[in-house]
């Protein structure tokens, strides 16, 4: 395989079902090396997405290449070169974790190189997903985030050159949330093509070198975590009172916005000046695709808000898409 | 030994393993010891005019029956919940996992059907005479009748396993093939049903086994039962053989035609069917 192929590729991937259309326009590129989030509403394809890359839904249209090849009619080899962490839910409760992995990592065997020992060794696995007191525990006396660990671990087994999770946090509570976050940082120095979804903006922007927001069915922003904060934060909302009367305008321009202003006649009280945060730029996004509206950047809007809130919890947090 | 059939019987000692020691294990023996407490009552009575008693009659049907509970019904609903909480789908993200997993319920499911089997064949022993082979031959053969009987219907459970989405469809397929069990035979003489039914029940591959099991077990005399008189040995070789071929045809289409469809939203759906609705 030639460094020089891109870990994942789509070109105008499709996706319908019956009178449905899930993905419209699905175009993205993700190179070796990248940990990349697929960040969207439910419901906007991400888990239709990811599938297809994972070889698991056949496209209705367009390309779609992972390392290389194309997912749903690649054959066991490639599969040895993909990670698949699932949102594992009672399967093989009986089984203890050590012989669980044990038995998962015999089928990689066959595909171990000079360079790369596979299977992972089991205990030095359960070392790195934080399971190491655990081998001898029925899967089913596991804790949520305990079981979670353990999915990592067999998407890990055949030290994968492409890792998926979806949605992984879904349904943890905080602690057990920030603890997995950490684990998949944790990951970074693997030199594995990560691909993550989520709905959720402050997660992205913790896990990924990039995110790319998916909307009504194709990628409708796309750049590191900063670069996204400076083109969809572009405009900035005003708020103050004229002669009493309270005000709030959006603008692209603030500066000339408030040089008009105090040309003005009129007494000018309470000025503040907010930049739109990246959490509010992303929601504006979002609606303007979801009913319809123009997608351009630059006329992202702000909602008038009472208070500046940088707190990122405020994606509503409902459950995960269909 | 190819890693993939390796990779299997490790799967099939570790499940093997678990159900034997599991606390559930003795609810699986039920089914035998009932059986086998009826036989106390039926080993007096005679079989229509022959000097056979119903208990003798009994056992190769209890074997027959056995055979269909846990090849043909044990594997499907195993396989239907195998599919609801995740394990194939496990095994799809694996290489040449899915393989592995199906070699090894080939191995589990022989051994687990076989267990009944013999308690069946050795709890009858001591209650009823003349219902165990009296030569080595004999034992050779109900053996490999059992095995063979268990590998063809492994496939067929496989199927029906892979096709029906729900517990629901589970149920009424199991009432089917009880229903299919009562009228084929096995529990009294087929000759006695009309005519037409001999014919029906003969399609099915229950009539066969019974017929099979009978012919091993019962004294030679025991074939003035049979349709033609005869044990029909040819023939029942060739209509199971006609059921292995169809079932290892299927087995793989249907399975192959479910596994496709596993993935996490599948699989997703299921879960939130079982936290709503608790099946």
């Amino acid at each position: 395989m030639p460094e020089s192929v891109p870990a994942i590729r789509t070109h105008n991937l499709q996706m319908q079902y019956a009178a449905t259309r899930v993905l419209d326009d699905v175009t993205l590129t993700i190179d070796r090396g990248e940990v990349v989030a697929l960040l969207g509403p439910n419901g906007a394809g991400k888990t239709t997405t990811i599938e297809i890359l994972e070889g698991f839904r056949v496209p209705s249209g367009g390309e779609v290449s992972v390392l290389g090849e194309t997912p749903h009619t690649a054959g066991e080899s490639w599969r040895a070169r993909v990670g698949v962490v699932l949102q594992s839910w009672r399967d093989h409760g009986k089984w203890r974790v050590e012989e669980f992995l044990d038995y998962l990592g015999l089928y990689y065997t066959d595909y171990a190189t000079p360079e790369v020992a596979r299977p992972w060794p089991t205990a030095d696995l359960l070392e790195r997903v934080g399971l190491a007191g655990k081998t001898q525990r029925r899967l089913d006396r596991l804790s949520g985030g305990e079981r979670r660990r353990l999915d990592v671990a067999v998407g890990l087994l055949g030290r994968p050159e492409v890792l998926f999770l979806d949605e992984p946090t879904a349904g943890f509570d905080p602690q057990a949330r920030r603890d997995f976050h950490e684990l998949i940082r944790s990951l970074s120095d693997l030199d594995t093509t990560i691909l993550l979804t989520t709905h959720d903006l402050a997660e992205a922007e913790l896990l990924a070198d990039r995110i790319l927001v998916l909307a009504g069915g194709s990628i409708v922003a796309d750049g590191t975590p900063d670069e996204l904060r400076h083109r969809m934060s572009a405009t900035a909302s005003v708020r103050f009172r004229r002669d009493g009367e309270l005000h709030t305008e959006s603008t692209d321009d603030p500066v000339g916005y408030l040089r008009g202003l105090f040309a003005r006649p009129g007494e000018i009280a309470d000025l503040e000046v907010r930049r739109a945060s990246l959490e509010e730029a992303y929601l504006t996004l979002v609606h303007q695709v979801e009913t319809g509206a123009d997608t351009g950047p630059a006329t992202l809007g702000i909602p008038p808000g009472p208070e500046p809130d940088p707190a990122p919890d405020r994606v509503p947090a409902t459950r995960e898409e269909t | 030994m190819p890693t993939v059939l390796r990779a299997g019987l490790r799967r099939a000692r570790i499940e093997l393993r678990q159900q034997i020691l599991s606390p559930l294990a003795i609810l699986g023996l039920l089914g035998p010891v009932f059986m086998l407490v009826v036989l106390i009552w039926a080993r007096d009575s005679q079989v229509m005019e022959s000097a056979l008693s119903l208990g003798q009659f009994l056992v190769p049907a209890y074997l027959a029956f056995g055979v269909i509970s846990g090849g043909v019904l044990g594997v499907s609903s195993e396989i239907t919940t195998e599919r609801d909480d995740g394990t194939l789908l496990r095994a799809k993200t694996v290489p040449h996992a899915m393989t592995g997993h199906l070699i090894a319920k080939f191995f589990a499911s022989l051994v687990t059907t076989l267990i009944p089997l013999a308690v069946i064949v050795v709890g009858a022993s001591f209650l009823v005479d003349g219902v165990t082979p009296t030569t080595a031959w004999g034992w050779v053969r109900l053996l490999l009748l059992s095995v063979l009987t268990i590998a063809a219907m492994l496939p067929l459970g496989a199927v029906l396993g892979a096709i029906f989405k729900g517990p629901i469809a589970m149920l009424w397929t199991t009432l089917i093939i009880y229903g299919l069990c009562a009228v084929s035979g096995l529990f009294y003489p087929v000759t006695a049903l009309p005519g037409w039914l001999q014919w029906v029940v003969q399609v099915f591959p229950v009539y066969w086994l019974g017929l099979g099991f009978r012919s091993v077990i019962l004294p030679a005399d025991a074939v003035a039962l049979e349709i033609g008189e005869s044990w029909r040995t040819w023939e029942t070789f060739g209509v199971l053989g006609v059921w292995v071929v169809l079932g290892l045809v299927l087995a793989p289409v249907a399975l192959r035609r479910m596994s496709r469809r596993q993935s996490g939203s599948a699989l997703a759906s299921a879960r939130e069917r079982v936290l709503t609705r608790g099946y």
